[in-house]
């Protein structure tokens, strides 16, 4: 058994009783700055509450607050209360919280950060419920609490064989001492956490019953569609909506900002009053394209930059004498999130309020960006989230909830804001585009002197994660990165920078162990050995893990050992605090590469819920494949060429091979699996291809490399 | 505007839209009916498939006055009790991550069993090529395909 870090006093045991059914209510919080969203991997404990209701009855309720899209994290959270509580899961009910920070913190999907973050608080809001029921029955039955025990929602005393379930004792040990200094249980005593359990929203989902955003109503409510400058870079000049007006169910047109609303009773009136709006666009800036962002790219690879994010040793030095130099680009474009439910969002804003519900990955950025838009209180505005129809990092962003808010301020009325295909694929918020410059010097050896790194990104902040392995093995090593301002708005997207680094990166190890002859599985192995030995900088990657889950791939796909026609390609990446190795293997059908198996190590600590563990880890592979292949978002004069699923082209069955996935086991506390799995895996795809062909794939999508039957 | 008599999973609705309103958005605006999803509003994502006259189609991209007298089963009717063996076969599976598409793949997939109860691997991709799942989640769809098969076999 073990003691959480984090502990309860009275003081900070927020207990509401009385709960509809006489119940109780347990509420759990403590202090601690709840940490916004980063890309960073999540560090920070967070504080949650108000988990936890059992009903006389026997019904035990439990809260899921962070938002759901798709990462089935409203099955895992409630699990780890569950298992603690120790309770019978068949008979927990699952709730959606919404937004409350007085209650809860992180309400967050993103950084995949759900579950590290809630692994000690949710389990000891479980333990603490369930000492309460233990010290309500020993007071019952005028027992030691210490001689009762607890096992699938029953307290038990051995001695006399009495016994009561939670929902008897419910009433009591809700007035029971909150305790502190909770025990959480072994790994080895889970019940619940480590078994696969089903998703709590399947029966609705598969019934037409589940709301999503765009399924909300209220009566009364407008439905609107709003016009966007067509280009980044345009503004509106003058508006004519006379003809949109005199429109059967168009009820009002309002302008604001650059956008114009337009709001009726149904859906397909609102998107045909839109098309009859004259709308004169003007244009104060450059407008670019394509061309010009990856000349710019191209330019900034060969400037060096003042400050690099990370020197060790001497590189620049080192390329001076080296016996030979190795050296490779690569580009990655623009993408959009494209999840599958468009943007939306509802807001009904009054005089002193506004209550907002819809689709978010972070509602307390809504919240923020809904005040701001309508100069009030965040304190008057609520967040309730609805299911997401995918997320991927574009409703991390607050722009549609904000939206939203403001034509419901203009209009005076609750307005649900839906956002076509097309407005969403060309709205904005795109993966930002880069290109990487990578160089190794070798000396006469074949031995990796220096590795030089460079990247250029538009809006991309740093378009490095420099402390990549093989930082840290590699006695000279630069890493620089360029970010270029651009009217095109980019923001996070599944796995930010590191869903093209990765490509960049474990292609170009993959080159450095063809130049070098040596086995890239091996290559990797023997600079985790020289970074263990005599490490240089900073090593934020355990090497024993990154070695374990590399050599767990290798093991399960039988690396080096595939039988004659079948090319195997490896990639290892770690992110978000998870290690990820990865073997593609890929023949040849008439020339053209077919990808025939993936298979995926991961090392993510305990798997809660493994089958989802395992969907989440297929759906990263099938995600990262996609993109590799065939996604591309380009532009003209500020225009976005691909609008929908027929110009812009996402992977389908056909082009989905069979994915094994395989965790490394231990019981270290869980990291995240919503991004970790899908960065390396073009890597491993490209470099599968190199053996099979002799290409070199450098530039997605590989589509644009004439590979279409990959 | 004109007034369409359509049936829906049995039952018969009087609407009063638009004729080239398309049916996707009369069931979700006019009926209430919003299991059907709005993905592509051009018939290439598939999550607005339902059933006519027992076969499978995008409701985004069909106008309502083309429906007809024909009988139209959504998400909502392709069984009373959620028991179909395609809904019991995703569960068994647990398919869905964001399940947004779900809807549109299982009634693509209950067509597809419908006129070929032992699909192979490439009969499932090519029936359900048109159905994208952003998620990725189509080694378990085509799993589940299989699994409802069995089912509809015994």
């Amino acid at each position: 058994m073990s003691t959480p870090s984090i502990q309860f006093d009275r003081r900070s045991f927020l207990k509401v009783t009385a709960t509809t059914g006489g119940g109780m209510m347990l509420g759990l919080s403590w202090a601690a700055s709840a940490a916004e969203i980063s890309e960073a991997p999540f560090m920070e404990a967070m504080t949650f509450n108000a988990f936890v209701k059992i009903s006389p009855e026997g019904v035990i309720t439990i809260m899921s607050p962070n938002p759901e899209c798709g990462q089935n994290i409203k099955t895992a959270m409630p699990m780890l209360v569950a298992e603690e509580l120790d309770c019978d899961w068949s008979k927990v009910v699952v709730e959606q919280a919404g937004l409350d920070s007085n209650k809860y913190t992180r309400q967050v999907a993103g950084g995949s950060g759900s579950t590290p973050a809630s692994w000690k608080p949710l389990r000891t809001a479980g333990a603490t419920a369930r000492q309460m029921l233990i010290s309500a029955a020993a007071k019952r039955w005028n027992v030691s609490a210490s001689e009762c025990s607890t096992s699938n929602g029953v307290v038990l005393h051995t001695a006399s064989g009495k016994k009561a379930t939670y929902g008897e004792l419910a009433t009591e040990a809700a007035k029971m001492e909150v305790p502190k200094d909770v025990v959480l249980k072994a790994v080895k005593d889970f019940k619940i956490i480590g078994q696969s359990h089903k998703a709590v929203d399947n029966k609705k989902i598969f019934t037409g019953k589940q709301e999503f955003g765009l399924d909300f109503k209220r009566e009364g409510m407008l439905i609107g569609v709003v016009a966007r400058p067509p280009a980044f870079g345009m503004k509106i000049k003058s508006v004519n909506d006379s003809r949109t007006k005199a429109m059967p169910g168009i009820k009002q047109v309002v302008r604001f900002g650059n956008k114009v609303a337009v709001l009726g009773s149904s859906t397909w009136e609102v998107l045909k009053g839109r098309e009859r709006l004259a709308i004169e666009w003007e244009v104060d800036t450059k407008l670019e394209s394509s061309a010009d962002h990856d000349a710019k790219m191209a330019e900034l690879l060969t400037k060096p930059l003042e400050k690099p994010q990370r020197k060790d040793g001497d590189a620049l030095a080192q390329f001076e004498g080296a016996h030979k130099v190795i050296e490779s680009k690569f580009e990655a474009p623009f993408l959009p999130h494209a999840p599958m439910e468009p943007m939306n969002f509802f807001a009904d804003v009054r005089e002193d309020k506004a209550e907002l519900i819809g689709p978010t990955q972070n509602p307390g950025s809504a919240r923020r960006a809904a005040a701001q838009a309508l100069g009030i209180a965040e304190d008057k505005v609520s967040v309730m989230m609805t299911r997401m129809g995918g997320g991927f990092g574009r409703r991390l962003n607050a722009d549609f909830a904000a939206e939203a808010a403001e034509v419901s301020k203009l209009a005076k009325a609750p307005v649900k804001l839906m956002w076509t295909r097309e407005d969403d694929m060309t709205g904005g918020i795109y993966r930002p585009a880069c290109h990487y410059l990578y160089r190794a010097a070798l000396d006469a050896q074949g031995n990796v002197k220096a590795i030089h790194v460079r990247g250029a990104g538009l809006n991309v902040g740093n378009p490095l994660r420099e402390n990549n392995f093989p930082a840290g093995a590699i006695e000279h090593y630069l890493a620089e990165g360029h970010n270029q301002p651009s009217n095109i708005t980019t923001g996070p997207w599944r796995a930010p920078v590191h869903n093209f680094l990765a490509f960049a990166e474990q292609s170009f190890l993959d080159e450095i162990a063809e130049a070098t002859g040596k086995d890239p599985v091996q290559l990797r192995l023997d600079w985790l050995a020289q970074a263990e030995k005599s490490p240089v900088g900073s090593v934020p990657y355990k090497i024993d893990r990154f070695r374990n889950t590399i050599e767990l791939a290798a093991k399960k796909a039988n690396w080096g050992k595939a039988p004659a026609g079948v090319f195997q390609g490896f990639s290892a990446y770690f992110s978000f605090n998870t290690y990820v190795a990865q073997v593609v293997e890929v023949t040849l059908e008439a020339g053209q590469p077919k990808i025939k198996r993936m298979v995926c190590a991961v090392d993510c600590g305990v798997v809660i819920n493994p089958e989802h563990a395992i969907n989440q880890i297929e759906g990263g592979l099938v995600d990262g494949l996609g993109h590799a292949m065939f996604s591309n978002m380009t532009f003209k004069d500020g225009v976005p060429d691909q609008t929908n699923y027929d110009t812009y082209r996402v992977i389908k069955m056909g082009d989905t091979p069979p994915v094994e996935v395989y965790f490394v086991e231990n019981e270290l506390d869980p990291t995240g699996l919503g991004e970790p799995a899908l960065p390396p895996l073009s890597a491993a795809v490209g470099n599968a291809i190199f053996k099979a062909t002799g290409i070199r794939l450098r530039k997605q999508p590989f589509s644009l490399n004439g590979l279409r039957n990959v | 505007m004109a007034e369409f008599t359509l049936k829906v999973n049995g039952t018969k609705y009087k609407v009063e839209a638009a004729a080239d309103t398309p049916l996707l958005w009369i069931l979700r605006d006019h009926l209430g009916l919003t299991g059907s999803k709005y993905g592509c509003g051009i018939g290439q994502c598939g999550a607005c498939t339902v059933h006519i006259n027992g076969e499978s189609m995008r409701s985004c991209a069909l106008p309502v006055s083309a429906v007809g007298k024909a009988g139209v089963i959504t998400i909502e009717g392709l069984s009373k009790t959620g028991e179909h063996p395609v809904q019991q076969a995703w569960h068994e599976v647990d398919v869905p991550q964001c399940g947004y598409c779900q809807a549109g793949q299982i009634m693509s997939a209950a067509a597809l069993l419908k006129k070929n109860p032992t699909p192979s691997d490439a009969d499932i991709n090519s029936a359900m090529s048109g159905n994208i799942c952003r998620c990725g989640t189509y080694n378990r769809i085509r799993e589940a395909i299989h699994v409802a098969a069995k089912k509809v076999k015994s």
